[in-house]
């Protein structure tokens, strides 16, 4: 690092019109702790993990367009409960199109449109009831976006049938409790449920978002960079929460920062202009990427 | 740090105004000038309505009937004038709300088919833009027809008169309605997009995004939108001329105690300043300043009150 300081670092560019080394989607192997060559020497946060755990949802081959224009191509990728998936890559990879479509937010942009299949416990998404669905796989967004009400409110507002108001505040009190104890947030608001979620910090807020996320028990959880308005501090805090939480249920997440996919994730699916390059096995795409193209931008060299 | 801070050059305040282009500094000077004219002028209006009003006020005005009288000593207050006012304005309000929040919210969170929203939206543009006399002849029109003759009395020979709180709040409401749709449209849009999908995304229906989530958040441009609105139904005097009859006093129609009142006739206070003003038949200025006076006070008042309202429920969430 020193003796290089003055020259500018090397600028690797990756070759577009080459066709993508797409690598098939490998089973979950033995693991091999060596992750030498190339990357990120950050210490690993999550322990190993034994073995795959029970698959949740399935993407089979799936392909999202927005006005006709591909954003996802043809993605084929489970989800297993127990495990913490990452989905990585450049901007405007597909990453979030990919994760909104598993609880068909993508229907809302009224330009999109799909192909293939996505399964939750064998059954199409897509022939199930949206509100229930979106019940099960229930989802994080990049900003903390509590709505303007107390704590307690944003916890019930989930917790409650549409729009009513019941069941009434003190049936719903331990739900409420629950939650924001698995999304650690019970210690600092515990004592004033009717604080103002507004005026929680910023990583507060996520955490209530959260427990928000939580309370309608759901069996996949997406976070899509949930990390990426937030202090470090607060992403650790938040880390830590998702670990926890990987024991209950299956947690997708999507980041731009590599380390924390590195830190957090048991498996890595690499995308790139809308396909799914790589996936695997944490240790194995960090450690011994099969495609060029996975190599390249995990070392750096694009992104 | 420190070392940063140290070396950190301060620099000094500019002095305004020094070094500037001739052509800044007489652009400059105009701002201040019309700034300041402005503030004169309501400066004056205010301190012209307070010490015009305030001499020929007295507690017998607001409380005392009005009465048709040459000598100026025997014509009585205008507590009609100020109830009519506020019958006005709240009923205007009632109908405009729902109408106005109704549309904002269909058009920002459905507005399809999209050839729907467009004209709803330069529907409304053409109503805001409609001068408050057309509304009321139109509203005589419409009023005057037999299917609607209950909202006013019938007079013999069955010929509907037309005119009654009712007919007037109608078309009153369409002069609030603009403005409470706008600004609740403009509280709505303002809402981020990943907020709306939060609530989606927790299995709640659009409806149920609509109104535990989104109205709750756009209640401050309601309730502003409403001010105004108020405001400018308590201003209007052609309406209250031409479709509420302009009685001296109120003047129901039938027995129901409020519904009665409701049909029948009466007067505002902006017609009470217009008629006791010079140019009106009452000709007694005293009066038309003592009313403008709480006319303005009154819509002060409304203004404050919703302000109070809203910013107490919103402290509670």
């Amino acid at each position: 690092m020193s003796a290089g300081s003055t020259m500018p670092p090397p600028i690797r560019r990756i070759e577009l019109d080459a066709s993508p080394t797409v690598v098939p989607p490998s089973a979950p192997e033995t693991k091999n702790g060596g992750h030498s060559s190339v990357g990120l020497a950050a210490p690993r946060r999550r322990p190993q993990r034994a073995a795959a755990g029970i698959e949740r949802m399935r993407a089979e081959a799936l392909s999202v367009a927005y006005g006709g224009k591909p954003a996802v191509t043809e993605v084929t990728l489970p989800v297993r409960k127990g495990e913490v998936l990452a989905l990585i890559g450049p901007s405007g990879c597909g990453k979030t199109t990919l994760l909104r479509s598993l609880n068909r937010l993508t229907e809302l942009t009224p330009t999109a449109s799909s192909t293939g299949s996505i399964l939750l416990d064998g059954e199409d998404i897509h022939a199930q009831e949206v509100t229930s669905l979106r019940r099960r796989v229930s989802m994080v967004f990049q900003q903390p976006n509590p709505f303007p009400m107390s704590v307690f409110d944003n916890v019930a507002y989930a917790l409650r049938e549409q729009a009513s108001r019941r069941p009434a505040r003190d049936q719903l009190r331990p739900q409420v409790e629950e939650a924001l104890r698995r999304a650690g947030l019970w210690e600092e608001v515990g004592d004033d449920l009717s604080h103002p979620a507004l005026r929680l910090s910023g990583g507060q807020q996520q955490r209530l978002c959260i427990a928000r996320a939580l309370a309608v028990r759901p069996e996949v959880l997406l976070l899509d960079e949930p990390c990426s308005a937030l202090d470090p501090r607060s992403t650790q805090t938040i880390e830590d929460l998702i670990l926890k939480l990987r024991d209950e249920l299956a947690v997708v997440i999507v980041t731009h920062n590599l380390q924390q996919a590195y830190r957090i994730a048991d498996f890595v699916g690499f995308m790139y202009l809308g396909e799914l390059v790589e996936y695997g096995p944490a240790d194995q795409v960090f450690g011994e990427p099969k495609a060029k193209r996975t190599k390249d931008y995990i070392s750096g060299g694009f992104g | 740090m420190e070392a940063a801070t140290a070396t950190t050059p301060v620099r000094p305040a500019p002095a305004t105004g020094s070094g500037w282009r001739r052509t800044d500094r007489i652009f400059v000077g105009v701002c201040w000038a019309t700034g300041i004219l402005l503030c004169l002028i309501a400066g004056s209006l205010v301190l012209f309505m307070l010490v015009k009003g305030l001499q020929f006020l007295s507690v017998n005005l607001l409380t005392t009937h009005p009465v048709s009288d040459l000598d100026q000593s025997k014509t009585g207050g205008f507590l009609d004038p100020l109830i009519g006012t506020v019958i006005l304005a709240v009923l205007g309000t009632l109908i405009a709300l729902p109408l106005g929040v109704g549309a904002a919210v269909w058009l920002t969170e459905y507005g399809r088919p999209s050839w729907l929203a467009r004209a709803v939206e330069s529907g409304i543009e053409m109503v805001a833009g409609t001068p408050s006399i057309v509304l009321a002849i139109f509203g005589l029109l419409l009023f005057s027809q037999q299917f609607l003759s209950f909202l006013s009395f019938t007079a013999a020979g069955n010929a509907v008169f037309g005119r009654s709180f009712f007919a007037a709040g109608a078309m009153m409401s369409l002069i609030a309605l603009p403005l409470i749709f706008g600004a609740t449209r403009s509280a709505l849009q303002a809402i981020p997009g990943h907020v709306r999908e939060a609530s989606y995304a927790l299995g709640k229906t659009k409806a149920a995004t609509i109104r535990r989530v989104l109205l709750p958040m756009s209640r401050e441009g309601v309730a502003t939108g409403t001010a105004l609105g108020m405001g400018r139904i308590a201003g209007d005097t052609a309406i209250v001329v031409i479709l509420l009859g302009a009685t001296l006093r109120l003047q129901g129609v039938g027995d129901v105690p409020v519904v009665g009142t409701l049909r029948g006739t009466g007067s505002t206070l902006t017609s009470y300043v217009y008629n006791n003003s010079p140019a009106g038949e009452g000709n007694a200025p005293d009066k038309a300043y003592a009313a403008a006076f709480v006319l303005l006070m009154v819509v002060i008042a409304l203004n404050f009150g919703i302000d109070l309202i809203t910013s107490r429920r919103g402290r509670r969430a």
